[in-house]
């Protein structure tokens, strides 16, 4: 685990240890270690089929490990049913129960223990007041929108204080402008409450711009862990350097043709300068432009291969078919193993 | 399948013609229920008069065979109810080992005909001796009911979002207060519609019956003895009428209960 | 730390105590939930088919009308007794006719409930095939009784359209007439038509509905006419609802005896057959034997159907 931030003075919040979740001959997850750190807001990325969710499932007990152990606040969860678990869950489809109204949806899990009426009606107006839902208690789910159903969802978690909040891409459903607003929100009311979060998503930007830590998963296992500039600017693997933002994978030839040594690198578009052609031993051609908005990036082609290279707006810019010489910032390539 | 195209001519005649095949017949059994004549069945009727109601009320034969067949049909859906539900949580969402099998043996007492549910029970009572008693009547049509509320069931078992009841696992509720809490408020209008489809079934049901009752009576028997061997044909029809009002009224709550699903099409008896 | 132990709640009462034993083993609540059911069907049900089958291995003693349980294929020999065999054919053949008569008469009204009713018609459609299903089979039977007894309606409105002549040379037909509707085939099928008819819309209504539109569009663009489109593509896509509803209509008239007892003419019918040999006959052996007929038959009908697809219809 050498890119874990080891938190030794405190328990973990959740501990994997060489887990492993198979269904037959399906490997969901395969052998994964890792702490979440109490307090901390982690996410898990990676591609559906890679194993996040289930790892989301063990922790709330939805899923049983095939092997390893899991370890909740220092405690083995191996014998405690989802019922028992002071860990509770935003689900992807939020799982409003649809015959009760939004108060009673959110007081369901103090009726549970047994909490008189008035005191959990109490709490729940309480953390209803937290996600601004404040007049909504008597509409039933049917009645909101899909941002209001989130925020019942993400209440009727929270009003049981859990240790750890699991939020299964909650943000999947909603548009993207609601989508940013709730980033905001989710990061702000995490650091006001202090509850570690887990957050499972597959959208990179998400976990980048809300997590403390990111792991990324691929096929079961986890491809690299680490904070996101570390994971965005040092990818690990072909597989990371692809999946995190929109990194150029340098096979060996090109590496050497950039002026580092043969071996498979990554490298950002945005770490790489356009020259005229007669200022750089490296040259190539344009072959294409996308504007980005706040940026333009333009594909160039080397006689090892394509690049791809990223020009802040204001910048002047080439014409498709203008050949081009390339400068790279210091260190800008960063080997990949398991190539 | 549906388009905008105006239907031909003759597909709507037919299509009419065929509804209404399915339903003037039984409005004729309301109109001899009020006839003047007893003894044959003259159309149209000589007279009209509503003594028959009173006549059939006071029949001392029709009552017990009444209460028969509503202690037999409450007790058949209350049996139906449990182990059709039952079968259906094991069967909505888990896969096992025999699963087809079970599901074929849950069809099976009505997709064949009653005639060899009938008879087949008829022979095990008669190679374990067993006398025939409300209870044989029980035993039968209580198979026939459980397809009747798994089916309705397991559809809104299906419809059920899966995650409503981990959702309320995760939220501290055990098993037990999952299922009161939240599987029995968004089951109950299908098992009630389910109930009600089974009761219909039963309260109606003669041709197993037949076999299972030995001396007893069930309102359909007694009506099946009086079509074969006619008395007072009107207090017939008036007897009619009940059964039918006593099965139309819980089908078509039991329609209005589920509606937008699929639970009573093709729910087949 | 303070916050470690509440990470895992207490566990409170018996309902949590199950709730885990559950959660640790899954396949013990499957097996509590399918144990009633499943021993139900397997003892009552299962039981009794097998109870049936053995019946059916036995014989009675001519003389004296006690079952000598001992293994014999006498019984099933009798079967093939000439008035036994005739009992068979006939109720097979009376089964094929219903059912073609119930697709042909369904056809138009599974056809236009799919394709054109919408809205509230579509509810209207669907209530009108629905209700007829559900309710009163023996009621239903018994309106037939008003309907083709001698003085009933169709004698009256036949006489009042001067078409007595009409019925009574149909009735004077061979085989299929009798001295009047409710003593003759024609009445028996009407009424077995009529009580099974809603069995046969709804699975071919229900292969209507996926029918799509644009395929039937798609044909008449390439040229075809209303009649080629219906023969070459409505028709065999509404096959296997066909085949769904047929195995209703057919499976139902082999084993039916009510309707054969109260409309139709003295020779009798499988389940006739079955009722009296089990009940007045007291040959038990024979009836069972009897009763395993519509099982056959039904066992190789499906078996055909299901090569067909029919049971996605279903």
């Amino acid at each position: 685990m050498a890119f874990a931030t080891d938190t030794p003075h405190m328990t973990p919040a959740v501990e994997f240890q060489s887990v492993s979740r198979h269904f037959g001959a399906v490997r969901a997850v395969d052998g994964v270690n890792l702490t979440v750190a109490e307090g901390e807001f982690f996410a898990m990325l990676g591609p559906s089929g890679s194993g996040k969710t289930t790892c989301l499932r063990l922790i709330s007990g939805f899923e049983k490990p095939t092997a390893g152990v899991i370890r909740i606040f220092g405690q083995d969860s191996g014998n405690t049913p989802p019922n028992r678990r002071n860990v509770n869950t935003v689900f992807q489809d939020y799982a409003l129960f649809p015959h009760m109204n939004v108060r009673d949806n959110v007081a369901y899990g103090l009726m549970v223990k047994g909490i008189d009426r008035r005191t959990r009606h109490a709490k729940a107006e309480e953390i209803l007041a937290v996600v601004k839902l404040d007049d909504y208690g008597d509409r039933k789910p049917g009645q909101l929108s899909g941002g209001q159903r989130q925020r019942v969802a993400l209440a009727r978690a929270l009003v049981n204080e859990p240790q750890v909040l699991l939020l299964d891409e909650p943000l999947g459903a909603l548009d993207l402008k609601l989508r940013e607003a709730m980033q905001d929100e989710l990061k702000s009311l995490q650091q006001r409450l202090g509850i570690t979060f887990i957050f499972v998503t597959h959208d990179q930007g998400e976990a980048l711009s809300m997590a403390d830590r990111v792991a990324v998963f691929a096929d079961g296992k986890i491809a690299q862990i680490g904070t996101p500039s570390e994971v965005y600017t040092r990818p690990r693997t072909r597989f990371v350097a692809d999946f995190v933002g929109s990194s150029n994978v340098v096979a060996p030839a090109m590496a050497k043709a950039l002026g580092g040594p043969e071996a498979w690198a990554s490298l950002r578009p945005e770490s790489i300068r356009l020259l005229p052609w007669s200022k750089s031993e490296i040259r190539g051609s344009v072959t294409a432009m996308r504007y980005l908005g706040s940026g333009t990036r333009v594909a160039v082609t080397l006689p090892v291969g394509e690049i791809s290279v990223l020009v802040p707006a204001g910048l002047p810019l080439p014409n498709i078919g203008d050949s081009v010489g390339l400068m790279l910032a210091p260190n800008a390539l960063h080997p990949l193993d398991g190539a | 399948m549906h388009s905008d195209a105006r239907p031909p001519l003759t597909l709507t005649l037919a299509a009419i013609g065929a509804l209404l095949f399915l339903h003037l017949p039984i409005l004729l059994i309301f109109l001899y229920a009020f006839t003047t004549e007893e003894r044959t069945y003259q159309f149209p009727p000589p007279g009209l008069t509503t003594e028959w109601f009173a006549v059939a009320w006071n029949r001392a034969d029709i009552w017990p065979p009444l209460y028969l067949s509503l202690r037999v049909a409450a007790v058949s859906t209350a049996l139906a109810l449990i182990l059709g539900t039952l079968c259906a949580a094991a069967m909505a969402k888990a896969r096992f080992f025999g699963r087809d099998q079970i599901s074929l043996l849950i069809i099976l007492p009505i997709a064949l005909p009653g005639i060899i549910t009938g008879m087949s029970l008829r022979s095990a009572y008669a190679i374990m001796d067993i006398p025939f008693s409300t209870f044989t009547i029980i035993l039968g049509h209580a198979t026939f009911c459980i397809v009747i509320v798994f089916n309705n069931a397991v559809a809104r078992f299906r419809r059920l979002s899966g995650s409503i009841v981990e959702a309320s696992m995760d939220l501290g509720a055990n098993g037990f207060q999952t299922f009161r809490h939240v599987l029995l408020p968004n089951l109950g209008s299908a098992l009630l519609a389910g109930g009600m489809l089974a009761f219909a079934l039963s309260f109606d049901e003669v041709i197993v019956t037949t076999f299972t009752a030995g001396q007893q009576s069930t309102l359909p028997i007694w009506m099946l003895n009086e079509l074969v061997r006619p008395r007072q044909r009107p207090v017939t029809n008036v007897v009619a009428i009940v059964v039918f009002v006593t099965t139309f009224i819980p089908i078509l709550l039991a329609y209005y209960l589920t509606r937008g699903g699929s639970e009573t099409a093709g729910g087949g008896k | 730390m303070m916050t470690t132990n509440r990470a895992i709640l207490p566990e409170r009462g018996l309902g949590d105590r199950l709730s885990a034993l559950f959660w640790r083993k899954p396949n013990l609540l499957l097996v509590l939930l399918l144990a009633p059911p499943v021993l139900w069907l397997g003892v009552v049900y299962l039981g009794s088919l097998v109870a049936l089958l053995i019946q059916s291995f036995y014989s009675i003693d001519e003389f004296s009308g006690v079952i000598v349980p001992e293994f014999t294929l006498a019984t099933y020999a009798e079967l093939l007794r000439p008035s036994n065999f005739d009992i068979i054919v006939r109720t097979v053949t009376m089964a094929a006719a219903v059912t073609l008569g119930a697709a042909v008469i369904g056809f138009p009204l599974a056809y236009f409930a799919a394709r054109y009713a919408r809205g509230k018609w579509k509810a209207v459609f669907y209530l009108g095939i629905m209700l007829p299903l559900w309710s009163s089979y023996l009621v239903k039977v018994y309106a037939w009784k008003l309907i083709l007894a001698k003085e009933g309606i169709i004698g009256w409105a036949v006489e009042g359209l001067g078409g007595s002549a009409v019925l009574n040379s149909v009735l004077a037909l061979p085989v299929i007439g009798g001295t009047s509707l409710s003593t003759s085939y024609i009445g028996t099928w009407l009424v077995f038509l009529y009580v099974w008819l809603p069995y046969m819309i709804l699975p071919m209504q229900a292969s209507l509905e996926r029918v799509p539109v644009s395929m039937l569009e798609a044909s008449s663009d390439l040229g075809a006419t209303r009649w080629q489109t219906f023969r070459t593509v409505v028709f065999p896509l509404a096959m296997p609802g066909i085949i769904a509803g047929s195995i209703f209509t057919f499976s139902l008239t082999l084993g039916d005896y009510i309707i054969p007892q109260i409309i139709g003419s003295s020779r009798r019918f499988i389940g006739q057959a079955v009722y009296q040999l089990q009940g007045t006959a007291g040959n038990v052996p024979l009836a069972a034997a009897f009763a395993v007929v519509p099982i056959v038959i039904m066992v190789v009908y499906l078996t055909i159907a299901r090569r067909k697809g029919a049971f996605d219809a279903l």
